[in-house]
């Protein structure tokens, strides 16, 4: 097959760091009831993720002249999984993390670099992914918010939508068109990074169906972006935004977002399943125990340097069936009623994430679109 | 992949591809044992990767094993190579001679009652093994039981037994294998063997021949997929094939790593664990996969003409031997219920 998953180990000096990450998430988190950990990387806390950068958990693998630590892609990936199976709130820096401060160490210029890598590894820049449109989702070269050129810069129009956590981000990393040729949809789209605060911006709250807001749209009406602030030579940014992507695809987040409620299903259980719940309860077990594998294959394949799109599209396809199997899977054995502030533990995590699982298959690619990479792989497309 | 490895993948894919064809499996489904592609294999080496080279072996690790076990699987071997693996790798850790010839490994259910018990000069073999793999075409079977709560490795010679021939879905050999106060050679197993070792490692090896079976049903169904035309196209053109063999795709990286994960696991020593992940999750990729693969031959690759059905066959009976997933994922369920709730993610990570 042309997907390859190589089988991967945790160097054994990763044991030190797993047992300071898991020390100070219990010193930071101590008690916290499962319902609250069920967000998994929803939660934002700026006070945290100063902490967590205090710590030098981000941009841990990033040049130490960045301010980043210079650690392995496997070291970074062990805070990464410590931070998720604890349910830490992670919002406030798991973005810049991820996906904007190495798109910023590839394509950025200097001058940026400078500015906003040394902030982001302290934890104190929150980021924002500019993306989806109105009219433009799945099918993302076909954004139509312009750029266009105006006396040192850019001059921004349109509208921004899904955009999350941008009402209490910093900046957000988006994609513009600036050429605009109808048989080339690919071709004239840019990345910029912008001030949220820019005259022009209007953000309006999305609320989502439980009822919180994350979610935005963003109108940009004569918006100005400096030259400066461009991301990579015009017309690069549909290569830019598939490598970053590919960066918001690949790592642990996209398999472990129901852990909290399996936990809380092996706690309702108890020492004796019974015959019942036990081959249940194990089925899901290995399939955890698979992900994790395959999870950790993607991570080597990024600390070798190779490219493993294909291998983290793969991941999320399998990682989010399975996300969404544990609360079908809870419902199925134990009948409780999901619900929003009171009950069990197991009842509150299940109403949480019988609401949010949906989003899992959306969310940094559809599966369908997912799919479609893998059939690509398969030289299927 | 270490160099080593691939090349010993290499030789493996190399001897399987010329040697496994239509004529010979067809030929082991009617009963004849494919004893020039024994000779071959014995030949080059392939069934000997865990016994040390001092006793003739490749001296070898469990991951060396899974190259070959695997592709056992992947070309529908008509042999009990697993088998042989892992009962030279039981004769050798018990520090008893390992014969040339194919070895087969009991017992494969959890229940048979086979009692080894001391006799003046040796020991003896009673009791019933039953669907034994290949167990009426070994030159040996290799039996793990208890005595007194120890773990015993016995390996009675062919000849010595009754056998009462049966077949699995796949027309391999599922021999029911009685032993009267048969005499055998018989030693302590291994460090570490437990006296359920010939379940565990069975169930092992099976895990890695559906990893291996259902990358080759994946491989098949994608070219058929570009070979067959439809409404004007090939049928992978169609975005439901494409979606349902995207799904298959996962299936088959998931088999595959938890089935790696198992035998490194074995080379460290105590696997149940992973060897109960790799059996109940290949056994699921085992049945949708080749639900998924049928779906997209058609017609074709439900007939005994089109040799997909040497794969999936053969899955459907390896996914139940040595327990099926709904057995292993109880013992794995029991098991995290033992540790409890908030041990899970330690106990995972700390594996
Ligand atoms: C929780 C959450 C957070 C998000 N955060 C952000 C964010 O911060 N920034 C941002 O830019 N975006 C964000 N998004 C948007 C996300 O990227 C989009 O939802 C996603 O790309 C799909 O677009 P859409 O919702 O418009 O669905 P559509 O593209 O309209 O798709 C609707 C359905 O049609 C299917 N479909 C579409 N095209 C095809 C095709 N070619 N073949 C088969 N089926 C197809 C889809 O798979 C889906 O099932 C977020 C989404 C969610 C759910």
């Amino acid at each position: 097959m042309p997907v390859r998953f190589e089988l991967y180990e945790l160097p054994p000096t990763t044991r030190v760091l797993r047992g300071e990450v898991r020390d100070f998430l219990r010193a930071e988190l101590g008690d916290r009831p499962p319902a609250r950990r069920a967000p998994s990387w929803g939660g934002f806390d700026r006070e945290f993720s100063r902490k967590v950068g205090a710590r030098g958990w981000i941009g841990m693998t990033w040049p130490t002249r960045y301010g980043g630590h210079e650690r392995s892609v496997l070291e970074r990936y062990v805070v990464l999984e410590e931070m998720l199976a604890a349910g830490a709130p992670v919002s406030a820096h798991w973005v810049a993390d991820r996906q904007s401060g190495p798109l910023l160490l590839r394509f950025g210029t200097e001058a940026q670099r400078a500015r906003f890598l040394p902030a982001i590894a302290r934890g104190e820049l929150a980021f924002a992914i500019g993306m989806s449109e109105p009219d433009s989702g799945s099918d993302l070269a076909s954004i139509r918010t312009r750029a266009e050129r105006v006396p040192g810069g850019y001059r921004v129009n349109g509208t921004k939508v899904w955009t999350s956590n941008i009402h209490r981000s910093d900046f957000m990393i988006a994609l513009f068109r600036t050429h605009h040729d109808p048989a080339k949809k690919h071709e004239g789209l840019t990345q910029f990074l912008v001030d949220t605060k820019a005259p022009g911006i209007t953000i309006r709250p999305i609320i989502d169906l439980a009822g919180s807001h994350h979610f935005n749209m963003v109108l940009f009406e004569d918006v100005f972006v400096p030259e400066e602030m461009r991301v990579g030579e015009e017309g690069a940014g549909w290569k830019q935004v598939t490598t970053e992507l590919a960066l918001e695809r690949s790592g642990p987040e996209r398999y472990l977002s129901s852990l909290v409620l399996l936990v809380e299903l092996i706690r309702e259980v108890g020492k004796d399943p019974g015959e019942r719940a036990a081959p249940v309860v194990g089925r899901l077990v290995a399939h955890l125990v698979t992900l994790r594998q395959m999870s950790l294959s993607v991570a080597g394949m990024l600390e070798a340097g190779d490219n493993p799109n294909l291998e983290a599209a793969v991941v999320k396809d399998v990682g989010t069936t399975f996300e969404q199997e544990i609360p079908e899977v809870v419902h199925a054995l134990t009948g409780v009623e999901p619900t929003l502030a009171s009950g069990t533990d197991l009842a509150q995590a299940l109403g949480y994430l019988v609401q949010h699982a949906p989003s899992f298959s959306l969310r940094g690619g559809t599966r369908e679109i997912l799919r479609g990479i893998i059939a690509r792989g398969l030289g299927l497309r | 992949m270490n160099e080593l490895r691939a090349i010993l993948a290499d030789v493996v894919t190399r001897l399987f591809t010329e040697r496994v064809t239509r004529e010979v499996r067809q030929s082991a489904e009617s009963g004849m044992w494919p004893d020039a592609l024994w000779t071959a294999v014995e030949e080059n080496g392939l069934t000997l990767p865990l016994v040390p080279e001092a006793r003739g072996g490749a001296g070898g690790t469990w991951a060396d094993a899974y190259i070959v076990v695997s592709a056992a699987g992947r070309h529908a071997v008509p042999l009990p190579l697993p088998e042989t693996i892992v009962a030279a790798w039981l004769l050798a850790r018990a520090d008893l001679e390992v014969p040339t010839g194919p070895l087969a490994l009991a017992p494969a259910q959890r229940d048979d009652d086979v009692r080894l018990t001391p006799a003046t000069g040796g020991w003896r073999l009673s009791g019933t093994a039953r669907r034994v793999p290949w167990g009426g075409s070994a030159r040996h079977v290799v039996v793990v039981t208890a005595v007194d709560g120890r773990a015993m490795v016995a390996r009675a010679a062919a000849g010595g037994f009754g056998v009462e021939p049966d077949r699995n879905l796949a027309l391999e050999p599922r021999d029911t294998l009685v032993f009267d106060r048969t005499p055998v050679t018989a030693a302590p197993a291994g460090a570490g063997v437990p006296p359920d070792a010939a379940w565990q490692y069975g169930a092992l090896a099976r895990a890695a021949q559906i990893a291996g079976g259902v990358d080759a049903i994946l491989k098949s169904a994608t070219r058929y997929a570009t070979e067959r035309r439809q409404f004007g196209k090939p049928i992978g053109a169609f975005q439901a094939i494409q979606q349902n063999l995207a799904v298959l795709a996962g299936h088959v990286a998931a088999a595959d790593i938890a089935a790696a994960h198992a035998f490194r696991a074995a080379d460290r020593g105590d696997a149940l664990f992973e060897i109960g992940v790799a059996k109940a999750r290949t056994g699921e990729a085992a049945g949708i996969g080749a639900s998924i693969a049928h779906q997209v031959h058609g017609a074709i690759g439900f007939t005994y003409e089109h040799d997909l059905q040497f794969v999936t066959r053969r899955l459907w009976s390896w996914r139940a031997e040595f327990g099926g997933e709904a057995w292993w994922a109880a013992t794995l369920g029991r098991e995290v219920a033992l540790w409890g709730a908030d041990a899970l993610w330690p106990t995972l990570t700390a594996r």
